[in-house]
């Protein structure tokens, strides 16, 4: 298997920096970790998760869409949009890297929103297997296998070497243009790894977390549940838990006066703020019992309802850690679930 | 990367505005050809459809297409004025520019489940708009449909949207029942008076119609009941919703009724699939 020297990483990172723009999670300050740009001399963070998830990659906070000239009665259309640059997104985990194929079965579906696709075509990822899986994880209660993450191209780490496997045409190509710093070599360490990841996810507290209550032929059942009242009843709709959540998808159209024209441009938005549905005749959720309802609702039985019983949560474990009233997918799934 | 994307809105020019009632305004818009004339419809449509229109800087809003797909030289949108954008779309001059993107959303079925049925429509205000649609599609298809009977009910004879088509055309045509009614007792109207919902109990509609209603949702509700009473089934009915929109694809994730989103799987539901959601809307 191809692999390189965990001490030769730099010139690793240094080299594909060369030719094109590369992302790798590195430390903060203050200890969370956050992808950045690479500059030579970085260092590769440890840790498990990055603060955001990685999706800002391909569907950013913000973005520009369109720009409007105004003369008179008379409006000019400014399509600003550009071919995306190529850019490499190094050390993305398992969970994170199956939430990009969540997000492409929403914005890849006809039609096809060509300002994710645009990205999506010049993103080349490079997951990376945990080992290291924390009290927070439950990524395998979805399917996911934390030892084999998904992406363009995987790689293991055994504490000596990182090992990289193309997954597709794109991954193959980044690993032929960066095979002359990689040796090949024997790879059997890396069952003793895996072995070790399985053996501590299973000690975990949500390794028993089980899916098989929840799917979409169980719609009014769950909306219906009584529970939903003192599960959302401190909920103070910050919308952090949306925003953290690498699945999350919603988001708002604006316009922008720059005063030489007008700029449309979008934004994340959350599900959880009181006047996302609002309307001039009335707003359909009129308590944040309701929108609490449709994020969770959304995420365990409509999008598995639309897309043959895959499950729009990947597990990451972000909203167990940023909730400020501590509420989070676990507990409304152990409060919900019908056993 | 990809030559369209349904978020880039074309330019449509408001060539013809005409005042409906107090606060409904109909809108005609045509399309800027390639040599620079202005004339046609920006895009085609189904009954039932609608269209994102947008003063930039102001607000963009989902609208039904009113007019008829039949119509060849133009579309039209009846637009009630509540806010920013719309407020905004009363004030402006005929020649105004607009941005319009669409089509968006499903239709009522004119082509498959409608074809050959009598016809009951029943609108409520500006809820005439989704319908006209279909009333002229089914007008200027006549030899497809059976009977078609018109239930339209407003606040007062000022607030029916469409009046004069509705007098000159509907009500001329062969084949064609309409019943007008109002709240309110007024002068000058010797018409009936009184809530849609009560008035189609009294009219007592053959129960072998399928059913098309659109209006406010308490009116939505009580037609739908009474119907019920009457002994009509919920496979016979059909309604256009409304929820608030801002991307028309299901992508924005804003307009969802359980797993359905409006702007794509809706706005037409028959009243057994919506039955099967759940109850927020
Ligand atoms: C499928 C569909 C079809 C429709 N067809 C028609 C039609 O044929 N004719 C028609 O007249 N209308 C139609 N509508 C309704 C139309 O889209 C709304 O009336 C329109 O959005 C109003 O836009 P506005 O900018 O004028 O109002 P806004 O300025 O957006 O305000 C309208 C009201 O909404 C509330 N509101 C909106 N945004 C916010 C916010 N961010 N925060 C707080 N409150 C807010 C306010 O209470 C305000 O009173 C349709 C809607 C849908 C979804
Ligand atoms: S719902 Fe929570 S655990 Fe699931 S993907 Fe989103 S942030 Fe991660
Ligand atoms: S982070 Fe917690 S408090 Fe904030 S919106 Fe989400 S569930 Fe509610
Ligand atoms: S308007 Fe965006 S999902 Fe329906």
């Amino acid at each position: 298997m191809l692999r390189i020297a965990i001490d030769k990483i730099d010139s690793l990172f240094d080299a594909i920096a060369e030719k094109q723009t590369l992302y790798i999670p590195v430390d903060r300050e203050d200890g969370a970790a956050e992808y950045k740009k690479y500059e030579s001399g970085m260092k590769m963070s440890n840790s498990l998760n990055t603060l955001r998830s990685a999706k800002d990659f391909f569907f950013p906070q913000t973005e520009n869409l369109v720009e409007f000239k105004m003369e008179g009665k008379q409006i000019e259309v400014k399509d600003i949009r550009e071919e995306s640059e190529d850019f490499v997104i190094f050390g993305v985990r398992a969970c994170d890297a199956r939430s990009f194929s969540i997000l492409d079965k929403v914005y890849l579906v006809d039609p096809v929103d060509s300002f994710y696709k645009n990205r999506r075509d010049h993103g080349v990822v490079v997951s990376m297997a945990c080992t290291r899986p924390a009290e927070t994880c439950f990524c395998s209660a979805f399917g996911i296998d934390p030892t084999a993450p998904e992406g363009d191209v995987s790689c293991w780490n055994d504490g000596s070497y990182i090992y990289f496997e193309a997954n597709t045409e794109k991954g193959k190509a980044f690993v032929d243009s960066i095979s002359s710093l990689l040796e090949d070599g024997d790879a059997s360490s890396l069952e003793n790894v895996k072995a070790e990841t399985k053996r501590i996810l299973s000690l975990l507290p949500l390794s028993n977390l089980s899916t098989d209550s929840f799917g979409g032929d169980k719609l009014n059942e769950y909306f219906n549940s009584e529970k939903w009242a003192e599960l959302s009843e401190s909920c103070i709709g910050c919308g952090t838990c949306t925003f953290v959540c690498p699945t999350c998808q919603c988001y708002d159209i604006k316009d922008f006066n720059t005063g030489n024209g007008i700029k449309r441009f979008r934004c994340w938005d959350s599900c959880m703020y009181s006047d996302f549905t609002k309307m001039a005749h009335g707003n359909p959720r009129i308590s944040q019992l309701e929108r609490f309802r449709q994020r969770f609702m959304h995420k365990l039985v409509y999008f598995p309802a639309n897309n043959n019983g895959e499950f729009g949560c990947v597990g990451c474990g972000r909203c167990l850690s940023k909730c400020p009233i501590s509420m989070n997918i676990v507990k409304v799934m152990k409060a919900l679930e019908v056993k | 990367m990809n030559a369209n994307d349904t978020l880039i809105p074309h330019i449509g020019v408001v060539t013809d505005i005409r005042i409906d009632t107090p606060d409904v305004k109909t809108f005609r818009v045509n399309a800027i050809n390639a040599d620079g004339t202005v004339g046609g419809k920006v895009f085609e449509h189904m009954p039932g459809q609608c269209a994102m229109l947008s003063i930039p800087g102001v607000g963009e809003a989902m609208f039904s297409i009113t007019s008829s797909p039949t119509n060849k030289e133009f579309m039209e949108f009846s637009i009630k004025k509540c806010g920013c954008l719309t407020n905004w779309l009363h004030a402006m001059d005929v020649g105004q520019q607009i941005t319009i993107r669409g089509p968006y959303g499903n239709a009522f079925p004119v082509e498959t489940e409608l074809k050959g049925k009598d016809l009951l429509f029943i609108a409520g205000g500006i809820g005439l708009a989704p319908l006209r649609s279909v009333i002229n599609y089914v007008r200027d298809n006549r030899a497809n449909y059976g009977d078609v009977q018109i239930v339209y009910g407003s606040r007062s004879m000022d607030d029916l949207v469409d009046y004069k088509e509705i007098i000159d055309e509907w009500m001329t045509d062969d084949g064609i029942e309409v019943n007008l009614t109002i709240d309110r007792e007024q002068e000058g109207w010797d018409g009936h008076v009184g809530f849609v919902p009560n008035y189609v109990k009294e009219l007592n509609p053959s129960l072998n119609k399928t059913v098309l209603i659109c209006g406010p949702p308490i009116m939505i509700k009580f037609t739908l009941n009474g119907l019920k009473e009457l002994g009509f089934t919920e496979t016979q009915v059909y309604t256009t919703m409304e929820l608030r929109m801002k991307c028309g694809v299901g992508k924005c994730g804003r307009c969802n009724i359980g797993n359905k989103y409006v702007c794509k799987d809706g706005p037409v539901f028959r009243f057994d699939e919506l039955g099967e959601l759940p109850d927020e809307y």
